[in-house]
């Protein structure tokens, strides 16, 4: 396919799209779907026909405020209805031409306003399942543009100079990656995209690859086009069978469009892209762990060096990026490295999606520009906490991250404030807690998940994450000493430093922010044999003073 | 040098044509390993001995790697589930809201531990470590059906209605 054809193609999705006076948009994501988002679209289709007006009703992807849903967006009023129920439907469809439905409208403008959204610029406007949906908003048009007018000189250059770095947490200049495969020398090289969301209480990469799947497959296409790959891999948890359904029918028709496959855009390039199913292993979100996973092995991860970028998949060169990575190719090569780098904060460049989840009003989808405060996302996008209690906390960046209280609110999103603040970016997890959650539970609960999800492989880890999980336990049910809290300490350090790879190097990070931050709960258990949030039952009796 | 023969099927069941089918598609690569274990797991429900080895033996894996892999990964299941599955997610989100709370329910509830299938076969409980509906937190799959802010009498409900459908 040609530009001309693309944009043939797009003209004639937009005119056939203009024979429809109205569009309604039903969110599908996972969150909707179980609101009854389904017998809602129903409803909605049933209605549109008794009405006679010409209406286009859209299953699409996540929109974000997943608390407000089932939602549903109409235009061109532009109107936005949240917890909509199949028997509104009616009313939306007799509203199009009209008023819009008053008491559906969702008033989430500071919600929204905050927001700035690159990665999710298609989601709630297209039909995941439709390939032209996509090209008529500007799809495969970076593809095309770099396969015939620009170098994979060129297209590397574009994507330093924007500034982008690896989302999937480790936060690693993209450009200069991607310049490291292309030098590699092999006469086979591997593109892989990581989608093995193995945070839990996250789902931006789930939501993105749902709901607007041939962004990741450009992007792919065009990292490919960039390092000299003919092939690639998507690596996907099994948990998201609906993710893998939307791939496998993406790829399906890019590869009728030619997209995919042999001589794209009538150059010499070929590139196309097989599945790989997770099986339920977090360590395989590790980049050498993953490749073990991809060529049918246990999922351990190796020393580095080697990097996969020099010797990966079948010890060739391969370039392996996150999905919201791939998902921020296409408009950086669309609008220029510039446009991109003149988001965002100092060092952390371009936006962010997090899922923005736990103890606060407006949980769901957001993405923001980097170097926005945290409180503005926890209070104006989230609506701050719901029933009267008390922010305590949020989580970023899962089991690998750690917990910061109310005084570091005042911090810029960027990957380096919040490793300075003794957390970090992660993939995108956003938790909030309030004063119903015990910190030292907290850090137990991380902790038991990095100790049941340990390969086992490096000792430091395997056994060290067992040690502290019985310290905290210890501590959790009254029975801790401050002897225990004392080898605790010097236990995280030892995870820390002596792990093979990035699980056990992070692990002891919820332990080690929440003593920073959070320590006199830790000296309540262990002294008073008290649980401020009423969380942690107490076996030990409180000691009589004598 | 003799050519590779694969095995032949365990039996006549026509799931195992699809299970063949798999390893065909991917040449019997020994990468494919993950992939058709997954296509024995959807088809039969969980992995057994002669399943492990069938498949080990297609695709020239030794059977000690084929095990290792399988007990690697969380997703495999070496038992058969019961006729219905009730899974509660533990991931963060869930967790902030009570989710330990509900295994703890379910345990007593239906006299079994995580991971366990009740003595008449009715219901298997397992946990999942993030299905991704975190902002409709805590969650329960009934049967892979996603449920939100499911509560206690709720689930219970449930699971009531399962012990004799």
């Amino acid at each position: 396919m040609t530009l001309e054809e693309l944009e043939q193609v797009a003209k004639n999705v937009r005119q056939e799209n203009e024979k429809y006076d109205f569009e309604v948009n039903v969110c599908m994501d996972l969150a909707c779907n179980s609101q009854g988002a389904g017998v809602l679209h129903s409803a909605l289709v049933k209605a549109a026909e008794a009405s006679g007006k010409k209406v286009l009703i859209r299953k699409t992807g996540c929109m974000g405020p997943c608390s407000s849903g089932p939602l549903v967006r109409v235009d061109p009023a532009k109107a936005l209805y949240h917890r909509v129920k199949e028997e509104n439907a009616a009313a939306i469809v007799k509203s199009l031409g009209e008023a819009p439905v008053a008491q559906l409208q969702c008033d989430l403008n500071e919600h929204f306003d905050k927001q700035v959204r690159v990665v999710l610029e298609n989601a709630g406007h297209i039909d995941p399942e439709k390939i032209d949906d996509y090209i008529a908003r500007d799809g495969y048009k970076a593809l095309l543009t770099a396969l015939l007018e620009m170098t994979p000189y060129g297209v590397i250059h574009r994507i330093t100079e924007s500034g982008l770095r690896g989302r999937g947490g480790g936060g690693y200049p993209t450009g200069l990656k991607w310049s490291t495969v292309a030098k590699a020398s092999g006469d086979a090289k591997y593109v892989v995209c990581n989608g093995d969301e193995g945070d839990p209480g996250a789902f931006m990469d789930r939501s993105v690859m749902e709901g607007d799947p041939h962004r990741v497959i450009e992007g792919m296409a065009i990292a490919a086009y960039a390092v000299g790959a003919s092939k690639g891999f998507i690596y996907v948890r099994a948990e998201y069978p609906v993710a893998v359904a939307r791939l496998t029918t993406a790829l399906r028709e890019a590869r009728r469009r030619g997209l995919l496959g042999s001589n794209l855009g009538g150059t010499t390039f070929n590139f196309d892209i097989e599945i790989r199913l997770g099986a339920g292993a977090f360590v395989c979100g590790e980049e050498t762990a993953l490749i073990a996973s991809i060529e049918g092995r246990r999922g351990t991860p190796k020393p580095r060096p080697p990097y996969p970028a020099v010797s990966g998949l079948w010890g060739k060169p391969t370039l392996i990026n996150n999905v919201e990575t791939y998902a921020n190719i296409a408009p950086i090569i669309r609008n220029g490295g510039k446009w991109f780098f003149n988001m965002g904060s100092e060092r952390s460049k371009g936006t962010k999606v997090f899922a923005l989840t736990g103890r606060i009003t407006h949980t769901g989808l957001i993405e923001v520009p980097l170097g926005i405060k945290l409180w503005e996302i926890i209070d104006v996008i989230g609506g701050g906490i719901p029933g009267g209690h008390k922010f305590k906390a949020v989580q970023t960046g899962g089991p690998s991250g750690g917990c910061l209280p109310a005084e570091m609110l005042g911090i810029g999103v960027s990957y380096d404030a919040l490793m300075a603040a003794g957390s970090i970016m992660g993939s995108g997890g956003m938790i909030v807690m309030d004063d119903t959650s015990c910190m030292v539970n907290v850090a137990r609960f991380f902790v038991e998940f990095c100790m049941t999800e340990s390969c086992g492989k490096c000792i430091p880890c395997r056994a060290g994450t067992a040690q502290m999980y019985t310290l905290l336990t210890r501590i959790c049910n009254g029975t801790g000493t401050m002897e225990d809290l004392n080898l605790l300490e010097r236990l995280c350090g030892t995870v820390k430093e002596a792990s093979l790879c990035g699980l056990g190097q992070t692990a002891p990070n919820p332990v080690l922010s929440t003593l920073k931050y959070f320590r006199n709960e830790y000296i309540d258990h262990i002294v008073h044999k008290k649980c401020t949030a009423g969380v942690c039952a107490m076996q030990a009796p409180v000691e009589v003073m004598a | 040098m003799t050519t590779f023969a694969p095995p032949a099927l365990p039996s006549d069941d026509k799931r195992w044509k699809i299970v063949n089918g798999t390893m065909r598609k991917n040449g019997f690569s020994r990468a494919a390993l993950i992939e058709t274990l997954h296509t024995v797991q959807s088809s039969f429900g969980f992995l057994d001995d002669e399943a492990i080895r069938f498949v080990a033996q297609s695709l020239r894996v030794p059977l000690s790697q084929a095990y290792g892999v399988v007990t690697f990964y969380h997703y495999f299941s070496l038992k058969p589930p019961g006729k219905h599955t009730v899974t509660i997610c533990a991931g963060t989100a869930c967790y902030i809201k009570g989710s330990d709370k509900l295994i703890a329910d379910a345990e007593e509830g239906l006299g079994i531990k995580t991971g366990q299938t009740t003595k008449n076969g009715q219901t298997s409980l397992m946990t999942a470590r993030c299905v991704g509906a975190c902002s409709r937190a805590p969650v329960v799959l009934f049967d892979g059906e996603v449920a939100g802010e499911v509560n206690r009498e709720q689930m219970l409900a449930q699971l009531e209605r399962w012990t004799v459908e």
